[in-house]
Parts: structure tokens; sequence; C-alpha cells
């Protein structure tokens, strides 16, 4: 838990990270958008980005990427302080939310442009653009204009765009945000295998927490320009270091201080997820050792396909959501109001203990 | 919305007569320059091109001609260069007095030209001590024609998404190769739609250059105001004053074909790549 939330600094001395960022801040007038962000991202690694908007995920990316000059703090790449750099004299590539593809130009023109700047000759170029077009499904497209192809389309020739230029590490800036769900699903699976295959490192921003469970090797999540924890999807979502976390990634069923005082006598507040409570209707609770059991009242519940959500007033607690995956015995007139007994294995408790212990 | 019978023949007729009440002078101006009667009769007593090989020979005609192309040709030119550099720096940063001088920038094409006029011949003859001369009147022309320029490429840069030319700098391009591959070519359109405004509106500008010419120097329009009641020029300033319409015209419909071109552009390109 500790070495996680001390912001991934124990990645000891072995490796030279693709990226480390130290004490990065970026001051916008009276407006700290970044606050002093601590991170070390691995050679091809899939690390995301996670937070609600405002938070400075944006920022980190672009600080990384050049568009922006940190206030203070230093950005290494490879080892190499790029702090300083423009944009054009960094290693790194980007794939930008509104994908910014020129719409003057063709997609063999708009995926040959970096290296076109680089100074390859025309022939070279193109058949290097028609490789990395055709390796996103786009080759039959090579003579099109940006504005004759669909959202998912362009999404494909932004990053291929990025992709042609070889960087060591690849930005990616929501580039899924724009898709219908779907799509949006595919373009995942799509971007993970691409990865796995390029290996090469990708940092993807992203508010939408189920997008960054599903590809990341590692999370961070970024709240008020810092961040609050960094680890494997499995360790945020299981063992959130604190009630941002435990709020922000998925449902959590959060107790207080004092009504964990009075369950367990330990004054922190602590987290349940709703999967792991279970919902007696009637007769007798389970009793046994390790699991905990309190009495409440339904107040309403939502069939959600596989499952069903309770909401559940406990009788000397929170109202809670529990996530229940059989058949519940009656409908809405027989069930809500009716008294239920939720109980859960204590092991399954997360203890949020404030910050700074 | 959904016209009546009525309402529509009413819309029609008034759209006609108005029209008709802007485009018959036009016509008549025309007509007449072609027109074999003197005192320009009305019906026309038949056809002549004697109007028109007199001004192609008139010395003074020819010559304010080219002074007007010139005038416009150079005024345009300064004013492409100006107003892009304007345009570029009111919309892309922020500094202490930008709305003010946004503002100052579009003033010249409000005020009157008797205004403009008046105080750029004060300006030059009093205070500069610049004789007055074509020079002059190009660069009172730049003042207002560079509001066109600045107005078409202000708008582009606002619809322009400013990723472009970060997604440039993010592929390794520098600030000039940014600026040739990217930035130019989504402004070229606005460019030539201004600088074609900004080159009609110098063309058959009047009172301004009234004020700012100098002394032996005639434009286009400078010419027809000196020679419209000399009883014997009348037929030749119906000629003049063809040129000047057609002169006037032909770049606002270009600038027209030319947007209206590139949408049938690439419309015609995807049914070649659905092939």
């Amino acid at each position: 838990m500790t070495e996680t939330l001390a912001a991934g600094t124990s990645t000891g001395t072995e490796e030279v990270p693709a990226i480390r960022l130290r004490k990065l801040t970026k001051v916008f007038g009276d407006t700290v958008a970044v606050n002093g962000v601590d991170l070390d991202i691995r050679h091809g690694e899939f690390f995301s980005m996670l937070g609600p908007s405002g938070s400075g995920k944006t920022t980190v990316l672009r600080l990384i990427a050049g568009f922006e000059l940190p206030t203070s703090g230093s950005i290494e790449l490879e080892g190499k302080d790029v702090s300083a750099m423009a944009p054009f004299q960094r290693d790194v590539n980007t794939v930008f939310q509104d994908y910014a593809l020129f719409p003057h130009m063709s997609l063999v023109d708009n995926v040959g442009y970096g290296l076109r700047v680089r100074g390859m000759p025309g022939s070279q170029r193109r058949e290097r653009a028609r490789e990395a077009l055709d390796r996103v499904q786009l080759g039959k497209f090579l003579g099109r204009k940006p504005a004759q192809l669909s959202g998912g389309q362009r999404q494909r020739v932004a990053l291929a765009r990025a992709l042609v230029v070889e960087p060591k590490v690849l930005l990616l800036d929501e580039p899924l945000g724009a898709l219908d769900l779907k799509l949006r699903q595919q373009m995942q699976v799509e971007l993970k295998e691409l990865q796995r295959s390029l290996g090469i490192t990708f940092i993807f921003v992203t508010h939408d927490q189920e997008e960054a469970l599903t590809m990341s090797d590692r999370i961070g999540v970024f709240n008020n320009g810092g961040i609050e924890q960094i680890g494997t999807a499995h360790e945020i979502y299981e063992r959130p270091g604190d009630i941002f976390v435990a709020n922000f990634v998925g449902t959590s069923n959060i107790f207080d201080a004092a009504q964990a005082q009075a369950l367990y006598g330990r004054a922190d507040p602590l987290c349940i997820r709703p999967e792991r409570l279970r919902v007696a209707w009637a007769g007798d609770p389970e009793r046994r050792s390790g699991i905990t059991s309190r009495p409440g009242t339904v107040t309403s519940f939502v069939y959600v396909g596989h499952a069903t959500q309770v909401r559940v007033q406990l009788d000397d607690g929170p109202a809670v959501v529990a996530l229940v995956p059989e058949k519940l015995p009656g409908g809405d007139a027989e069930l809500v109001n009716g008294p239920v007994t939720v109980s859960w294995d204590d092991a399954a408790v997360v203890w949020l203990p404030a910050r700074g212990t | 919305m959904r016209l009546s019978r009525s309402a529509k023949v009413v819309l029609g007729v008034v759209t006609v007569l108005v029209l008709l009440f802007i485009y018959t002078p036009l016509l008549l101006v025309v007509v007449n320059s072609f027109n074999a009667d003197r005192t320009f009769g009305w019906p026309p007593k038949g056809f002549t091109l004697e109007w028109w090989g007199k001004a192609f020979d008139s010395p003074g005609v020819r010559e304010a001609v080219l002074s007007s192309l010139w005038v416009a040709v150079v005024s345009t030119l300064i004013s492409l260069l100006l107003g892009t550099l304007l345009a570029l720096s009111l919309q892309r940063y922020k500094f202490f007095g930008r709305n003010i001088i946004s503002l100052l920038v579009i003033l010249p094409i409000a005020l009157p030209g008797v205004v403009t006029g008046i105080a750029l011949n004060n300006m030059f003859t009093t205070i500069l001590g610049v004789p007055l001369s074509l020079w002059t009147v190009v660069i009172a022309h730049a003042t207002f024609c560079m509001v066109t320029v600045f107005n078409n490429v202000i708008a582009r840069l606002r619809r322009m998404s400013p990723g472009l030319e970060e997604a440039s700098a993010d592929l390794g391009a520098g600030l000039f190769t940014t600026f040739n591959l990217v930035t130019f070519p989504q402004l070229r359109s606005a460019l030539l739609a201004g600088g074609l405004l900004a080159f009609a509106l110098s063309f058959d500008e009047i009172i301004v250059t009234t004020f700012t010419i100098g002394a032996g120097e005639t434009t286009l329009p400078i010419w027809i105001l000196q020679n419209l009641f000399r009883p014997n020029q009348a037929p030749v300033v119906n000629v003049v004053a063809v040129v000047l319409i057609v002169v006037s015209i032909v770049p606002i419909w270009l600038a027209q074909k030319l947007s209206g071109d590139s949408v049938r552009v690439s419309g015609a390109r995807v049914k070649a790549d659905e092939r």
C-alpha cells in the first residue's frame, strides 16, 4: 500500500524509466494545474492517467509532449532531461483528442508528414505511410481527405501518423472519447493489441475508469493536480488508497470513521465493493466468525442485466448498494421497504486511512 | 417555414423589382457604351465600337487604368501582409490592449471616406511633409483594405483547430515548416477572398483617393469624375464605367466560384474512391 501511495518512486535503479517526472508543477495564472507530480513510467508499459476533468492529467500529457513548459520540476525521457525542449525535439508523439488531422492533405500525406519533415524522399515516405495505413486497415483510402472518413477511421489515421515515426513513447489524449460505445470497445482491444505487438510505451489519458481498468498495465489516479494512487488495475480496484479513489474507480460503499468505529473499533473510514455484499431476504443471517451482518431496509433496486443493484439503508450505518447476481425473491411491492440483513466477509473491507498517516 | 402560394408570388415579384431597380441603371451604362447615338437616345439607334476604340486610344484613360491597377495591386499586397500578421497576433496571443487594437484595426472601414481622406491629406502634407503621389494613395487604401484581409484571416484562424500546429510540431516540424505546410494552406482561401475584396475596394475608391492623390495623377474613378460633365467625353465615360464594373465584379465572382468549387471537388473525389 505505502509504496503505491509513494507515487512510484521505488522502481529502483535496475532500469532507466521511459518517462520520469520529478516534482513536476504547472501553474496557469492563479490555478495550480499540476502540483509536484513524481512518476516513473516503465519501458513498454501501457500506463493510464485516470481522473475527472480538471484533475491535471491532460496537462501532464501536454507537458510530456512539450506543448506546455513546466513551471518547475523536470521531465526525463529515457534518462535525458527534455524539460526545456520544443515538441519537435522530443522523441514522443501524440494522438490528439480531436485527432488534429491536416484537413488539406490526403491520408497518405497526413501519415507521411512526420517522415517528410525529417527529409525522407517522397517514394520511400509514401511506401512507409502505406504500410502504416495498412496496419490500421485503411490501406484502401490512401487518397482520401480526413473529412471523408468516419470518426473511427480518423482515429486510426491519427494513430498511424503518430506511430510511423517510431516514437519512444506514444501519448494518447482521450483518443476514444468521441466514438460510440461499440466502436470504443473494439478500439480498446485493438489499441491494447497494437501496443503489445509494437512494445512501445503508451501513456493513455482518460476519464473513463472502465477503459483504464481494462487496458492498462498500471494506472495513475489523478485528483486536484496530483496523483492519488498508482497501481495495477487490480490494486486500484481491490485496494483503493483513499476515499477519492474508492469513489472514482467503480462503486464503493463508504463507512465513515464513526460508523467504522462502531463496527470494528477502528476510527478510519472503510470501503466495501457492492459485489462483496450479500443480502439475506428472510430468516437468520449468517453468523460465523469473519463475517459481519447488519440489518437494514430495502429502498430501491435496479436491474442491470447480469445482476440487480439493491439499495439498502442500514439501521445503524450508511445507505449501501449491493450487487445481487441471483434472482430476487419478489417484485417491487414485496421487497421495497422490507427488512433485510446485509453481510460481508471482514476480509473484503478496505481501510481508507486519511492522508499523511 | 412553409409559404402560401400568394406569399411566394408576392415575394417573387418584390425580389424581381428590387433586382431590376439595382441592375437596370448598370445595364443602361453597358448598353450606352455601344450606343451609336451621342446623346444616348432611347431606344439605341445602332451598335458601335467607336467609343471603345476612342477609349483605348485615349492616353488619359490608359494611364488611369494602369494607375488604378497599380494602386489596387500594391495596396492589396500590403494589406495581405499586414492583415495576416495582425490577425495572427490578435488571435494567438493575449496581451494588454488587445481588444482596443482589434477595434482600431477594424475602424478605418467604418470611418467616412471624407474623414480618412482629410486626415491623411493633413498628415502627409503638413506633418510629414511628403509630396502626394500614387504611393500616398496606396498607403491610404491599405488602411481600410487591410480590414477585409484581417477579417477573413481571423475568422479562419478561429475555426482552425489549434491542435493542427501542435500536431505538426509533435511530428517534428519546426516553426517555419509548420507555417509553410500547415498554417498557410489553411489560410490560403481566406487570403484569396480577403485579397480579392481588398482589390475590388481599392480599384473603384474615389473619396480617399481625391484627398491623397498627387497633382497630375489620375485613377479610373478620378478620371470619370473629371470627364463626366464634358459633353464630348460622355460616351467614353460609359466605356470606362463598364471597365470599372467588370474589374470590380470579376474578383467577387471569382471568390464565390472558388469557394463553391472546393465543395464540388471533394464531392467528386468521394465518388472516385468508391469505384
